[in-house]
């Protein structure tokens, strides 16, 4: 056992200012031998920023880092890599064209470390427990065979430490699990991992250390299993937010408002996930969450519901009865039906255009905000402002570029744009993502108001919490097949754990159902 | 060291001060060309830019060279706005040419009040049916339009030389290979007498500041607009982008098949084999000149005439090849795409690392 | 029948080459997410700078090397435009092609009409003059074997060499690669040189030994077709090959059919290779996976490396 008087990691004063935000506020780390040390901190607090530091991405404005006690500056992730830093970053930096080889040859810039990379890969991968086949090429993978990639890479250089950037939000339970079995076993085999999550129970399982950070400084540095979850997470929160959205049930017997029949579309998107049967009914003041790890399908499935792309026969999607499954988004907001989509910066908005255009672009059908072919220029500032006003949207005024908006206001300008629309059924796909707190609770509010008033929801989420928070029923999208909706107070986090795993291409997964089917 | 840093939002200074310093950039590599050339740079420059306007005949000669830039700029400004990258206004141009001086041709007799706007209107159908060749091409099968409009630019200028020395050619034109005379009833009237400035030259800033309501004010124009900057929110808005290019192609096509008729209704008063010095790849620059905007194509296209008169005066008076028409267009492009940068950032020192805190602690 | 299959032959291998050299070098550039329209412009500057230095030094060799010298040079200025300025590539490759139009016309003003110096064919004796196979394989100048020998090297750079694997990546995700520390814009500077200098060369074939002479526009749009050829091959280079030897064809038989006197009007069939491109570019566009799966992700997107 290395007992090393210095720690591994040593972090002391890192300043990093962007233009308009201090992402960093003299922060210090500290990372010990065989530790596995979790970074926690909410969407914004800074963690991001801290790694990108110590893995050599970018340098810090001040600050010192000491790797063995030694004074470094960390030149580039060469470098970084050099000094046996790996990192696996929450967004894959994978190559979709190449194989699994030349992707891991890639990050290796010795020509000694690419001998006999294949075999090695096969023989890592499989020693570990995480199998890769290294001519199959990338866009065939599922995002958690993607994921051993970017491990196996930083394996094959016999890392010191390890960072993990938020490593669990792409992989189903059962994976994590697997995931944890690998960390330990690295960190008692020498390699420290530096953990980044804002999952609180997760931390509380597998780390021993946690240091937490809230907008760009440290607040604490705690052992977090002496700590509950709940003094974690306002550790971590900037004020007692509360979301006046409570559980709800809706009368089992309020009309049908969206009904989906046997849904079957052919992915037009190069990598995506055929939709496969997807039937679900959502009543009058329901809200229905769809559950599920990205890239099962979810893109297609609110492309459907949108009307960008058409369903087919037009009994597919019924909206309050008509058929609506050969109509475009236009007639289907005439009928009623208004959509957020995931993607804000390009496809829910124009990122260049203000927010008075941003407003004509879904609300002209049924805020009426056209006249004779022309723009109602006064009409569409109007719309504007009251979607701003209504939902405490932060900005100078509908001539606002989208763009000079933060994340979580123009979250809560679109949503509030289409809620502004009384709509019969609101689709919204990844409410919260990348909103900051107060936001995320603004729009759980609108969302919950606007079901009260008798509106058909739908939300799609990678978050299972936000799903249990607000949702009536639960169904879960695998591999483009839908489950049957269960209610909300009758599942568990295994169950749809497991039902997330679908049909997935790891032969664990299945093994894991038989286990869970058998017990 | 220097580097660039976003904004976060356009500079309304540096949209309208990127242009002026493109200008003023140019002015100067091109006095700089003319001094390698042998010539006095300040005079060549002088010659170059400002003679031509110090005469009734050279600003004249100005606005009539401007009225076809002036509306195949106005056309490819609300093309390329909505992301459509047509090339070939030069083809369209021509087709302009031949589908209306074909009709002028056919019925030299008839009255003017029926012959001379039908002939407009079938100059307008030649442009947007060449354009519309690229936008069938595109929206059916999904070739780039870049390259396709750019081939029937190539196939345009031999089926007019095919015509002109061929069936079309004037029987009494002692062989050269042009057609005959238009008819009274079928030419461009000039609207200021003792001048050239053709009823074209009158359209093309009528043109602009329709294209331009079109374009700012009207549905159409924004979902134009959108499916230029987000293709994916234009049809979250349910606005079809395959009815949106053809829109554009047709309507830029349209517009340069226009200026084709009245160039060689007006100015030429037939058709000859080379009815362009190359307006449709001078009109890329124009729309850039005026930022994509069809005002701003107006002030573009008087600029770059500008350069056209330019460069003859300089053979003239200089003795030097009026190609240097096309190394100032070029340049200025270069510098005009090279000065936007500053629209959307600003240079800044690159920051250096600080020195540690005291390592105690 | 031996005379005319070896007079097709040769004819079609000196039309293929200009096409072949233009295009590598644009595939290159393409597979590092470059896109450059600059082709046209850059062959023209390349014909008029070998063809002017052929002729005041007498001296082949230096000519070509002028014009890989000038071709990149014109490719330099595109990629500070795009590459550090962030220019829009499309605007920026089209204002590459005007400039180069003029620049080639006004330096090569002196140059029309003029019989400067040709590039030498290869003589091996015997074995050049056996029938067919002599003149067809060991008859040519060094710059047709120079194209076969770069497609070559180039397919081989590309795929089996660690340096081309990264070109290939930061053409597939320019962040990714940034991510992993690589100099995406340095990448793309070498790769836009390089399909400078290759279109320099092609234009130095044009003026040195296809043609040869100098006149304005000399390659009447052979730059554009060797852009679709580059879509025509999905981005690999060994398609390449057979593109630009279809292409070569095409444009033999188009002046073929004009020397037997058919009585089709000339001009049209002088039109016949741009008609045939549209015609290859939309057979290949409409297989859209194809196209997807091939077509460098992050072709003529701007990078900027933030912070």
């Amino acid at each position: 056992m290395n007992v090393n008087a210095e720690p591994l990691l040593k972090l002391t004063g890192i300043v990093k200012q962007f233009p308009g935000c201090l992402a960093n506020d003299r922060v210090d780390l500290t990372v010990g031998h065989n530790e596995i040390h979790a970074l926690l901190g909410e969407n914004g607090a800074g963690k991001s920023t801290l790694v990108k530091i110590i893995y050599g991405v970018m340098k810090p404005d001040q600050g010192e880092i000491r790797f063995e006690g030694v004074p470094i500056v960390v030149q580039n992730p060469a470098h970084a890599r050099q000094l046996g830093v790996g990192m696996v970053f929450q967004h894959f930096s994978l190559f979709e064209a190449l194989t699994v080889a030349e992707n891991i040859a890639l990050g290796l810039n010795d020509p000694e470390d690419r001998k006999d990379l294949r075999s090695r890969i096969s023989q890592i991968s499989a020693s570990y427990g995480l199998p890769l086949d290294p001519d199959a090429a990338v866009h065939d993978l599922s995002v958690g065979e993607r994921q051993r990639i970017e491990i196996v890479r930083c394996l094959l250089q016999k890392p010191k430490l390890l960072i993990m950037d938020e490593p669990t939000s792409v992989l189903t339970p059962q994976e994590v699990d697997k995931l944890f079995v690998v960390l330990r076993r690295l960190a008692s085999e020498g390699c420290s991992i530096l953990y980044i999550s804002h999952k609180l129970k997760e931390v509380r399982e597998l780390c021993e250390k946690a240091t937490i950070m809230r907008l760009g400084r440290v607040v604490a540095h705690c052992s977090p299993r002496e700590k509950t979850a709940t003094e974690l997470a306002e550790l971590m929160i900037s004020s007692q937010l509360k979301s006046k959205a409570e559980k709800r049930s809706a009368a089992d017997e309020a009309p049908p408002r969206l009904v989906l029949d046997r849904l079957t579309i052919r992915s037009s998107h190069q990598f995506g996930t055929d939709l496969k049967d997807i039937s679900l009914t959502v009543r009058q003041g329901e809200i229905v969450g769809i559950a599920g790890i990205a890239g099962n399908g979810q893109t297609e499935l609110m492309d459907a519901l949108s009307g960008e792309v058409p369903a087919g026969r037009p009994e597919t999607v019924m909206l309050d009865g008509t058929p609506i499954g050969h109509l475009g988004p236009r007639e289907r907001r005439k009928l009623g039906g208004c959509f957020v989509p995931e993607e804000r910066n390009g496809h829910g908005a124009v990122t260049t255009m203000t927010l008075a255009e941003n407003a004509f672009l879904s609300g002209h059908v049924r805020a009426a905000l056209a006249r004779m072919g022309f723009v109602d220029q006064t009409r569409t500032a109007g719309f504007a402002q009251g979607v701003i006003e209504r939902f405490d949207v932060r900005t100078t005024g509908p001539r606002a570029e989208a763009r000079s908006l933060s994340g979580g206001n123009l979250q809560k300008f679109l949503v509030g744009r289409e809620v502004q629309q009384h709509p019969s059924v609101l689709v919204i796909n990844q409410p919260t993502w990348g909103v900051d707190a107060g936001a995320a609770i603004a729009i759980y509010d609108a969302i919950v108001h606007l079901a009260d008033g008798g509106t058909a929801v739908v939300i799609i989420s990678q978050d299972l919490d936000e799903i249990m928070l607000l949702c009536d029923r639960i169904a879960v999208i695998a591999a483009g097949r839908l489950s049957p909706p269960v209610p909300v107070k009758q599942a568990t986090v295994a169950q749809i754990g497991l039902l997330m795993g679908g049909t997935a291409a790891s032969a664990e997964g299945e093994a894991a159902r038989k286990e869970a089917a058998i017990a | 060291m220097l580097r660039f840093e976003p904004r976060g939002y356009s500079s309304r200074f540096w949209s309208f001060g990127s242009p002026i310093l493109a200008l003023v950039l140019t002015v100067i590599v091109t006095g700089a060309f003319f001094a390698l050339m042998g010539s006095p740079p300040i005079k060549a420059v002088y010659t170059f830019l400002v003679e031509p306007l110090l005469s009734y005949n050279g600003l004249s000669a100005l606005l009539v060279k401007a009225a076809p830039l002036i509306m195949i700029g106005v056309g490819l400004s609300l093309c390329y706005r909505a992301n459509v990258w047509n090339i070939g206004a030069e083809g369209q141009f021509t087709l302009g040419a031949i589908f209306g001086g074909g009709f002028a041709l056919l019925f030299p007799d008839a009255p003017w009040q029926l012959a001379y706007p039908t002939m407009l209107a079938i100059g307008i159908l030649g442009g947007m049916f060449w354009a519309g060749i690229v936008a069938f091409l595109r929206t059916q099968f999904n070739a780039n339009e870049i390259l396709t409009s750019l081939m029937l630019t190539y196939v345009a200028q031999l089926v007019l030389i095919y015509l002109v020395t061929g069936p079309w050619r004037d029987p009494m034109g002692f062989g050269f290979p042009q057609t005959a005379m238009f008819s009274d009833a079928e030419t461009t009237p000039t609207i200021i007498p003792g001048t050239h400035i053709h009823l074209g030259c009158a359209a093309a800033p009528v043109l602009a500041v329709l294209v331009w309501l079109l374009l700012t004010k009207s549905v159409l124009g924004f979902q134009l607009r959108v499916v230029g900057q987000a293709p994916r929110a234009a049809r979250f808005a349910g606005f079809s982008e395959p009815r949106l290019i053809w829109i554009a192609l047709l309507i830029s096509g349209g517009l340069a098949g226009l200026a084709g008729i009245f160039e060689v209704s007006g100015p030429i008063g037939q058709l000859t084999t080379s009815i362009s010095p190359g307006y449709g790849f001078t009109a890329v620059i124009v729309a850039f000149l005026g930022r994509l905007h069809p005002i701003g194509a107006i002030f573009g296209g008087l600029l770059l005439a500008l350069s056209y008169l330019g460069g003859d005066a300089a053979q003239i008076d200089l003795g030097l090849p009026n190609a240097v028409t096309g190394i100032f267009q070029g340049v200025l492009l270069f510098f005009l795409l090279g000065c936007d940068i500053l629209i959307l950032y600003r240079l800044k020192p690159r920051p250096s690392l600080q020195p540690a805190m005291s390592p105690a602690e | 029948m031996i005379f005319f299959l070896t007079s097709f032959l040769i004819s079609v291998i000196a039309a293929a080459t200009p096409l072949l050299l233009a295009a590598t070098g644009e595939l290159v550039a393409e597979k590092s997410g470059v896109l450059n329209l600059g082709v046209e412009g850059m062959m023209l500057v390349g014909a008029v700078a070998g063809f002017a230095v052929a002729y005041g030094t007498g001296s082949t060799i230096l000519a070509v090397a002028a014009a890989v010298v000038a071709g990149a040079g014109m490719a330099l200025i595109f990629s500070f435009l795009t590459l550090t300025m962030l220019a829009n590539q499309i605007a920026t490759g089209l204002a590459l092609t005007i400039f180069g139009r003029g620049f080639s016309a006004l330096a090569g003003a002196g140059y029309v009409g003029i019989a400067g110096p040709v590039l030498p064919k290869l003589h091996i004796p015997i074995i050049s003059d056996l029938p067919l196979i002599g003149p067809v394989l060991f008859g040519h100048d060094a710059l047709i074997y120079l194209s076969f020998a770069i497609l070559a090297l180039t397919a081989w750079f590309l795929y089996r060499t660690h340096a081309g694997l990264i070109l290939r990546a930061v053409g597939d995700s320019h962040d990714a690669a940034h991510a992993i520390g690589y100099p995406v814009i340095n990448i793309r500077y070498l790769a836009t040189l390089f399909g400078g200098a290759m279109s320099g060369l092609a234009g130095a074939y044009m003026s040195l030994s296809y043609s040869p002479l100098w006149a304005q526009d000399m390659t009447a749009g052979r730059g554009w077709i060797a852009l679709a050829l580059v879509v025509f091959a999905a981005w690999r280079p060994l398609w390449l090959l057979v593109g630009a030897y279809l292409f070569g064809g095409i444009m033999y038989l188009s002046l073929y059919i004009q020397g037997l006197g058919v009585p089709i009007p000339s001009p049209l069939v002088s039109a016949l290779p741009y008609v045939a491109t549209v015609v290859v570019l939309v057979i290949i566009s409409r297989d859209v996976r194809r196209i997807r799966l091939n077509q460098p992700a992050s072709l003529s997107k701007p990078f900027h490396a933030t912070a």
